[in-house]
């Protein structure tokens, strides 16, 4: 099991003044864990994969597995293995030569190349296909041949590139889960590159959000929901209600916050908010509840989603998203009419002042 | 170096030209030779649009037979169609003094010239079009028809600015081709000289160096001009691309009214090539034609006796060219297309150029490289190899780079995060994965090096002797016979060899090559 470390890495694409696609990055994965890059499309996550893999060079700082410096060692020489959103299976090649082909180009020995391969086939309930063609199998299969022909050469890193976006939703969370399995099986230190938030959630011991080629935040994923830094991690791992709201009170490290006329508690994180100050806190849909003791709050919008119910509604003349899940006791309200809504003892998460407001990055 | 030998024509001093510049045969062939271009290029180009339409759009019964015979032309030597006007229309044609009883009719001049490039040249044309045709979705007429159009809107409204880049191309392709064509104006242009036939009797005839290459040079110009207006400015003006995968076509054109006057033209067409093949075929078989119209096998019997000598220095030095264009044609695609390396600019000018090139500036630029110590080569089989593989070159990397932008890179990239070098990576995945570009590229680098007449005409020597170029001296010295029986070997040879390639290709694709 190896540690990746990467050390103030900057890459520029098109020489020295050319954009910046990854700024002074600093990550660390733990030896066996599967850490996952998480962004939207430009942030900078598939260029910080490629880096590691070796398609691309740092401009600046230092890429290390296990200890030995990997900056300019070719891709070939890296010891690593990668799943490919495409699967990038060889189409001329049968699944066993897929699997083979590491192994034959690491020139392990012919008898070694077989058992492993055999093994890892049968692990991955590959064996009755073995001598199918790749474009005979259908997407989940490709994905365990894609995935057993990157693990089979016991691969130091193992990375995995949006390998879930090509199957559909069902298949998809199984994948996932199957994924997540053989890495823990094998504890192979693992970078999984996604924007999609709630795989990220499931899959990793750790999230880091990237936006504009830096860090947002770096936690574990229920630190992460639960804590957001800013306002753009906060919209970006689920959904959420940005509030504007006042301080009522400060009780040593919590402070009270009125919303909708009740007073609600909040933990104040890394500031430290007064009596009089007004603040940006996250609410999610979710911990809103619908109560006789709630305010009464006018229904902008209805969207029935199955498993629960979505109301538009305006808290203190803000627009705010409120979820229903007991819709099948407390019935469907109409546009127009009115909900109690209740946020006493809502997790509320402070983000900073609401003077940051006018800076905040709304088309987060 | 070989990119050197086109430029070498302009080595001369300035007064040499200025000599030749001001020989008045210089600016009648010039005005020949473009005004030749321009009227096959818009014939050909209506013919095949015709065609193309007809095929593509309407009801008309029989296109497959239509297809077939319209694309033979293009797998014959540049010449057949000559050859065969001369034996049907010449002063002792078949046709004019057998039939009609014609003494002395002059079929030498532009207007059979014209006729004989329309159709030689038409295949290019139809293709093309055709192309572009069946690539347009056909739900754009489908929207047309149900927003109320009438077929008549949507040919004019739809189709027509659709295919409008597909045309202007082929009428640029057909004039580089008809400006640097020296078969057919050699056997039938009479006193209509163009550049290319001027060029060569200024060398052959006059052993005038420089005044044949300032002639090729001269054609250089148009050409290029030609070329690249259609690479870089048509190009980008392509309202769809041609991906060469057909979309399910529906059939609009159905109404006798249509149908019928396009049918009659094409069937026309067919019959007119058929024809000409025909008469190629028949005399090939007759003792005199038009003399003595007894059949015999006679000159089959000097072909594969006096004649199989040519032949096997043909079939030799195209079975040399052909591999390397093909496998060399993939390499620099892969080259081009994939890596990022200096040089890839002037290398991906350098094969265009010689491609856009007539075939008469590439021969007469290697014999003027090659003639002084120490590339003393003119003479050699070498460099008639040579020009046949930087003459085809460029379609084998069109074939490639096509293939490899259908390739996904990450498979690519795959082979080498799992250890193999990028060495290894080209031979075990890329170059397989290439196998159709590759067929492709060997089936027309064969056809073309075994029927090209230009670029090879100033290159043989008494130890190689080409075929077409034996075609040419038979044909001047009156031996129809034997010509046209060369013609018919020769167009064997090249279905034959096409038709052993696509069942290869056929195999290949089916099982794919096992693993080293």
């Amino acid at each position: 099991m190896s540690e990746v470390n990467f050390r103030n890495v900057t890459k520029r694409f098109g020489g020295p003044s050319g954009a910046i696609a990854v700024k002074g990055l600093d990550l660390r994965i733990e030896p066996g864990t599967m850490v996952t890059l998480l962004g939207p499309s430009g942030c900078g996550k598939t260029t910080t994969l490629r880096m590691l893999a070796g398609f691309e060079t740092p401009s600046e700082g230092a890429i290390t597995i296990g200890g030995a410096d990997i900056t300019h060692v070719p891709v070939n020489a890296r010891g690593i293995g990668m799943v490919f959103q495409s699967y990038a299976l060889f189409p001329h090649l049968t699944v066993r030569q897929n699997v083979e082909y590491g192994l034959r180009s690491q020139g392990v020995a012919a008898a070694e190349t077989a058992k492993r391969t055999a093994e890892m086939l049968e692990t991955m309930h590959l064996a009755a296909l073995a001598e199918r063609a790749p474009s005979q199998l259908s997407g989940g299969q490709q994905q365990r041949v894609a995935l057993a022909r990157a693990v089979v050469t016991r691969p130091k890193v193992l990375l995995f590139d949006e390998p879930l976006s090509n199957l559909d939703a069902q298949l998809r969370e199984r994948m996932r889960d199957e994924l997540r399995a053989i890495q823990l099986k094998f504890g192979i230190t693992s970078l999984y590159v996604t924007h999609d938030q709630s795989e990220a959630m499931a899959i990793s011991d750790r999230v880091v959000v990237m936006r504009n080629g830096v860090i947002e935040q770096d936690d574990a994923p229920p630190a992460i929901y639960a804590r957001p830094k800013t306002e753009f991690v906060a919209r970006f791992m689920g959904r959420a209600n940005i509030l504007s709201a006042p301080v009522i009170r400060r009780e040593g490290n919590e402070v009270g916050l009125l919303i909708a006329g009740e007073t609600v508690a909040a933990p104040i994180g890394g500031g430290d908010y007064r009596r009089g100050d007004r603040v940006r806190c996250v609410l999610r849909p979710e911990h809103a509840r619908l109560e006789a003791s709630g305010a009464p709050l006018t229904v902008r919008r209805v969207v029935y989603q199955g498993s629960y119910v979505e109301y538009l509604v305006a808290i203190d003349g803000q627009e705010c998203t409120v979820l229903d899940n007991l819709y099948h006791r407390n019935g469907i309200a109409a546009v127009g009419e009115t909900i109690r809504v209740s946020l006493a003892g809502a997790p509320l998460w402070i983000i900073g002042p609401a003077s940051d407001e006018a800076q905040s990055d709304k088309a987060a | 170096m070989l990119r050197q030998a086109v430029w070498t024509d302009h080595g001369f001093d300035l007064g040499a030209i200025a000599v030749a510049l001001s020989k008045p045969y210089v600016w009648s062939a010039l005005g020949n030779t473009l005004m030749l271009g321009c009227a096959s290029a818009i014939v050909a180009t209506f013919a095949g649009f015709v065609l193309a339409f007809a095929v593509t759009k309407t009801s008309m019964p029989g296109k497959g037979f239509v297809h077939m015979v319209s694309l033979l032309p293009i797998i014959s030597p540049p010449f057949v169609m000559a050859l065969a006007i001369v034996i049907l229309f010449g002063r002792s044609g078949l046709i004019t003094r057998e039939l009609l009883g014609i003494r002395n009719s002059n079929i030498y001049g532009f207007r059979s010239l014209l006729f004989i490039q329309a159709l030689a040249f038409t295949p290019i044309a139809y293709l093309n079009i055709r192309g572009m045709l069946q690539a347009v979705d056909s739900a754009l007429e489908d929207a047309s028809a149900s927003l109320g159009a009438s077929n008549w809107t949507a040919f004019t409204r739809l189709t027509l600015p659709l295919a409008t880049p597909a045309i202007l191309s082929s009428m640029l392709l057909v004039f580089v081709k008809s400006i640097e064509d020296f078969g057919n104006p050699m056997v039938i242009g009479g006193n209509f000289n163009t550049l290319a036939v001027e060029a060569y009797s200024q060398l052959i005839g006059y052993f005038n160096l420089s005044g044949g290459a300032l002639l090729a040079s001269i054609l250089l110009i148009p050409s290029l001009l030609a070329f690249m207006v259609q690479r870089h400015w048509l190009a980008k003006r392509s309202y769809v691309t041609v991906t060469g995968k057909p979309t399910a076509q529906a059939i609009r054109i159905t109404s006798r009214r249509v149908v019928l006057p396009l049918a009659l033209a094409c069937y026309l067409l067919c019959a007119t090539i058929l024809m000409f093949y025909g008469t190629v075929l028949f005399v090939s078989f007759t003792k005199l034609p038009g003399v003595n119209n007894t059949l015999t096998v006679e000159h089959y019997r000097t072909i594969f006796t006096a004649g199989i000598g040519t032949m096997g220095d043909s079939l030799i030095l195209a079975g040399i060219a052909t591999p390397i264009t093909a496998v060399g044609g993939m390499l620099i695609a892969y080259l081009l297309t994939r890596r990022a390396f200096p040089g890839s600019a002037p290398l991906r000018f350098g094969t265009l150029l010689s491609f856009a090139a007539p075939g008469t500036i590439l021969g007469i630029g290697y014999v003027g490289t090659f003639n002084q110590p120490p590339l003393l080569l003119t003479g050699t089989a070498l460099i008639v190899v040579a020009v046949m593989v930087v003459k085809n070159l460029q379609v084998g990397i069109e074939a490639g780079s096509n293939q490899l932008k259908q390739i996904d890179g990450s498979i690519e990239e795959a082979s080498t995060v799992l250890g193999a070098s990028n060495t290894r990576t080209f031979f075990v995945v890329t170059l397989p994965l290439l196998q159709p570009a590759l067929f492709t590229a060997l089936a027309y680098g064969f056809t073309r090096s075994l029927t090209t007449l230009s670029a090879v005409i100033f290159l043989v020597s008494a130890n190689w002797s080409l075929i077409t170029v034996t075609i040419l001296s038979q044909v001047e010295t009156q031996r129809l016979g034997v010509a046209a029986a060369y013609c018919v070997v020769l167009i064997l040879v090249v279905l034959a060899i096409l038709a052993v390639l696509q069942a290869f290709l056929a195999r290949g694709v089916k099982t794919g090559p096992s693993d080293e």
